[in-house]
């Protein structure tokens, strides 16, 4: 069933929307998401939407994205209603397991893929029936709905999202690529939940394809947990490509086991609003994580990353890196912070933020943060602002290059240094091919994989 | 060998603080607590124009609506402004000729600091205005001063003599409702100095305000003012002790600087108020709020700044460089061991074009302290070509203890150039290996290591100050070699 809401007080309506929705919400949805949802919307109702006054949204406030007349789907067969799915999102050379989910639901018209050794990707709603016991323990236990008002709002809503099991020792041959589509007649406001379980000696690799097909307003709030075991290896792509009526709250929370080793890659390369909260808390020793991401921002376009790495024990190592290349009157801003507990003697923590501003009207907030209770470590964080290089660029003149070259190459050598961090080669290709071809302005012809260009689509870049 | 450092660290961390005497000096305070009748007495025993009588007024009323701010990273107990005594003054014994004007009793006390008061005697060329409590009781070298033209004494006189400067400049710079505690300060500030160097002066000596909390119970609350006019320059240290006492104490200063065209003024401050004992039983609170305007083009500030006392401290000296191509400098070294707290750091506010900030930090934690360093670099739209660079180091000595940073960069404008840096690290063991291997002991290296840590802040010190903060940093940092 479709809900139109019209939201003017946030808390307010959002309360009884919960309120009056209660049973829809609930029907057909897993129990231990249902049990979560009271203290959930307890704790959204007591901190609202965050607005710029909440320290960690200091730089994005998100109270009026959240107003207006949005469309809430409360059952599978209203998100997928009058939408049909010619989407493709294909990347040359790659082979992948690929699912859909439209407007957050898990789409019915995925093809039944065979997964080797007992892998499940599923709807967490056929992972509560089918694996109870792994959803029971993982679900709501690594995202924090008491720190962030967006998870907690999210926990309080969701209703569906991908569920993705790697049992002990398996490696997937290929990555699982899942495509999220935001597609309809009326603007809409839409939750997704994801749950993620690599056990013990696994490895798996996970793209999160971001896109919008219609041109209506789109309001996203999406958290995935992941809870990667000892010795496992995970990563995730997150790719957004989408319009600029969009807003993003993406969530991606973490929890890490003992020598594991896990990569988070945030690429925004079109969007409206974004907020992508990545947090990775390493609870055991000898954990490896490398958290990266990339915004190119155009228009009104506003990214905005928050990262918080929790070095709860000692030994493990930590590698940061964000970058951004803001035009027009783009606005970014990123906020690392960095936690070495107590006892988390022997850490390694690097951080880094540099951006590029190419216009007079183009800004950038950086935020990056050390916060250490021990004293046996080795922390640094740098934050950097600034425009291309003038030596570098006489440098390429001086060597016959046009000034438009000479720009492209030193932007596209800049943005290279989070692209070439991706583990997957063909992904690598395609994404630099993408960000090269944003750099040269072509992007409204761009390939499949973006926003306006597939077939028989009229959606142009708004 | 773990053990045995943490022996000599212990050893050398666990210093005495030396400056916790206190003198009787026969004092009249006003009673405890602060309402709208304190300020009007505090005022009146100023005997202070109606203009000030209104600022701080104003002052109070909205300090009454404002709440403790609880941002910083600090665990500050409730402060209870009921419990403190707003005002106290060394009481005044019938004014004598020329030298012996002051009290010997407190001629003693600031010998005892070293401070020169007696000019005859003095060949250190500084000029100095000694704050007790909360009055002004002595400021030297007045004379040779004014021939040049630079005024320099007790913000309290500034008042009566040059009133028009002072309600020119007084809050223009920190306004009355700038924030809880520079409120709190407007409201009932006692004394401090007041500076004005004119027009293509420059001052021939260093000036400097020795600020002592002696009575018990008290806070000290001083304003400081200095005015640099075009082309002119000045020098300005300022120092601070208190007797050690098992209660906390509050101090809430402000300091306004404003320099015009070309003008620069250096900042020095070394701070040791005293930190509280090995328990973090007492000590002072430190909130303090400066803030610089470079208005004239071609202006230049430079706050430099040795925290080693105070059981709390926050502490943010700032620039707004407002005046094209003017230039802000920051150097701090902040040293917390035990139970002390210090979340300190500086706003760098371009707005000016070609503007230029720098930003040194040092931080230097042992025992159970925790250090931030929280900093702002904002450059402005019109702000075209603005620099920055910051460096924010922390040094860990011991492993209960913390240290945090929480830079802020928001930028505006695209001609900007702006870069941040910060590491955190502990005393190598090689580094210590390769002292020891050539004959030192190991505490005699932990203080070379950490000397040679903090050289880039104490090389923008005046030389006599230098020494003394070298000195500090060795006491503050007595036994805890790590």
């Amino acid at each position: 069933m479709n809900i139109a809401c019209r939201v003017v007080n946030l808390q307010e309506e959002y309360t009884k929307l919960f309120k009056d929705q209660k049973a829809l919400l609930e029907s057909g949805a897993p129990n231990k998401v249902n049990a979560l949802r009271d203290k959930a919307m307890a704790i959204f109702e007591e901190k609202g939407i965050p607005s710029n006054k909440v320290e960690d949204y200091k730089y994005t406030n998100l109270q009026p994205y959240f107003k207006g007349s949005l469309n809430l789907s409360l059952s599978s067969e209203a998100a997928h209603a009058n939408v049909t799915n010619h989407f493709h999102c294909e990347v040359p050379q790659l082979e992948t397991y690929n699912v859909f989910l439209v407007n957050g639901w898990y789409s019915e018209q995925n093809e039944k893929i065979a997964f080797p050794d007992g892998v499940v990707v599923s709807s967490i709603r056929t992972a509560a029936k089918d694996h109870p016991e792994v959803f029971e323990k993982h679900y709501g236990e690594v995202a924090p709905m008491e720190s962030d008002a967006m998870v907690a709002m999210n926990t309080a809503f969701a209703q569906d999202g991908a569920f993705i099991y790697v049992p002990k020792g398996v490696v997937l041959d290929k990555p699982i690529q899942i495509v999220n589509i935001m597609n309809g007649e009326t603007d809409r406001l839409a939750f997704q939940r994801n749950l993620i379980v690599v056990e013990e000696n696994s490895q798996v690799k996970v793209m999160l394809c971001d896109h919008t097909v219609s041109p209506n307003k789109f309001v996203i709030n999406s958290v995935s947990e992941v809870y990667a075991a000892e010795n496992s290896v995970f990563d995730v792509y997150n790719i957004q490509n989408q319009h600029n009526l969009t807003t993003q709250v993406a969530g991606m929370y973490v929890h890490q086991k003992k020598h594991s080793n896990i990569l988070t890659n945030s690429l925004t390369l079109h969007s409206g609003i974004t907020r992508n909260n990545v947090r990775v808390t390493m609870d055991d020793e000898h954990c490896e994580s490398h958290v990266y991401g990339l915004y190119l921002s155009d228009k009104n376009q506003h990214v905005d990353n928050f990262t918080f790495i929790d070095h709860a024990k000692p030994n493990c190592e930590s590698f940061e890196l964000y970058k951004g290349v803001l035009d027009d009157s783009a606005t970014g801003a990123f906020t690392g912070k960095v936690l070495v507990q107590k006892d988390a003697q022997k850490t390694n923590a690097y951080q880094s933020n540099n951006n590029l501003l190419l216009t007079e009207s183009a800004r950038v907030n950086s935020k990056p943060q050390l916060e250490i209770y021990a004293d046996d470590v080795k922390c640094s964080h740098g934050a950097t602002v600034g425009q291309l290089d003038d030596e570098a660029m006489f440098y390429l003149r001086a060597r016959g290059i046009s000034e438009t070259e000479s720009r492209i190459l030193l932007m596209f050598a800049f943005a290279y240094e989070v692209i070439e961090k991706i583990r997957v080669e063909p992904l690598k290709e395609q994404i630099r091919g993408l960000v090269e071809k944003r750099f040269r302005g072509e992007f409204d012809k761009c390939d499949s994989c973006v926003v306006c260009g597939q077939a028989g689509n009229t959606v142009s870049c708004l | 060998m773990a053990e045995d450092q943490n022996k000599i660290l212990d050893e050398v961390t666990g210093g005495e603080y030396k400056y916790g005497f206190h003198s009787d000096i026969d004092m009249e305070t006003i009673p405890k607590g602060l309402s709208e009748d304190v300020v009007r007495i505090i005022s009146a025993k100023k005997n202070e124009p109606e203009w000030m009588l209104e600022f701080r007024l104003k002052a109070y009323r909205h300090w009454q609506t404002m709440t403790t701010p609880d941002w910083a990273h600090l665990n500050i107990p409730e402060i209870d402004f009921q419990d403190i005594i707003f005002y106290a003054a060394p009481k005044k014994k019938p004014e004598l000729e020329s030298m012996d004007e002051v009290d010997p009793d407190l001629v003693a006390t600031f010998e005892k600091l070293g401070i020169p008061l007696d000019e005859q005697k003095v060949l250190a060329g500084v000029a100095v205005d000694a704050v007790i409590d909360s009055v002004s009781v002595k400021t030297t070298y007045k004379e040779t001063l004014a021939e040049k033209g630079i005024i320099f004494c007790s913000i309290s006189e500034a008042i009566q003599e040059f009133p028009d400067l002072v309600k020119k400049y007084l809050g223009s710079v920190v306004p009355h409702g700038d924030n809880y505690f520079a409120a709190l300060n407007a409201a009932v500030f006692s004394d401090g100095s007041f500076v004005y160097i004119p027009k293509g002066v420059r001052c021939p000596m260093e000036l400097s305000t020795y600020f002592r909390i002696n009575a018990i119970n008290t806070g000290q609350f001083e304003r400081t003012l200095i005015v640099a006019d075009d082309d002119s320059y000045v020098s300005y240290l300022e120092g601070c002790t208190a007797p050690m006492r098992d209660e906390n104490q509050l101090h809430a200063a402000i300091v306004e600087i404003v320099t015009m065209e070309r003008a620069e003024v250096k900042y020095s401050t070394v701070q040791n108020w005293y930190p509280g004992d090995k328990d973090g039983k007492g000590g002072i609170f430190n909130f303090v709020t400066k803030r610089a305007i470079c208005k004239g083009d071609y202006s230049k500030v430079m706050w430099t700044q040795v925290e080693t006392g105070s059981a709390v401290t926050w502490k943010y000296p700032s620039c707004v460089l407002q005046g094209d191509h003017s230039v802000g400098e920051f150097y701090s070294v902040a040293v917390t061991n035990n139970h002390q707290q210090a979340d300190t750091g500086t706003k760098m506010i371009h707005l000016g074009k070609n503007t230029r900030s720098l930003i040194v930090s040092k931080g230097v934690s042992a025992g159970k302290s925790q250090n931030s360093y929280r900093g702002l670099v904002k450059v402005a739209k019109k702000a075209e070509n603005a620099r920055n660079f910051s460096q924010c180091d922390s040094l860990l000595l011991g492993d209960q203890c913390g240290a945090h940073t929480f830079p802020y960069l928001e930028i505006v404008n695209n001609t900007a150039k702006v870069e941040h840096e910060a590491t955190t690290s502990k005393i190598g063991e090689d580094q210590i290996f390769y002292c020891n291997q050539r004959g030192m002991s190991t505490e005699d290296a932990v203080g070379l290591i950490v000397n040679g840590y903090v050289k880039e802040v104490i090389n923008q010190l005046p030389m006599e100050f230098a020494v003394e903060a070298q000195k500090l940093l060795q006491i503050s940092l007595e036994g805890s070699v790590g």
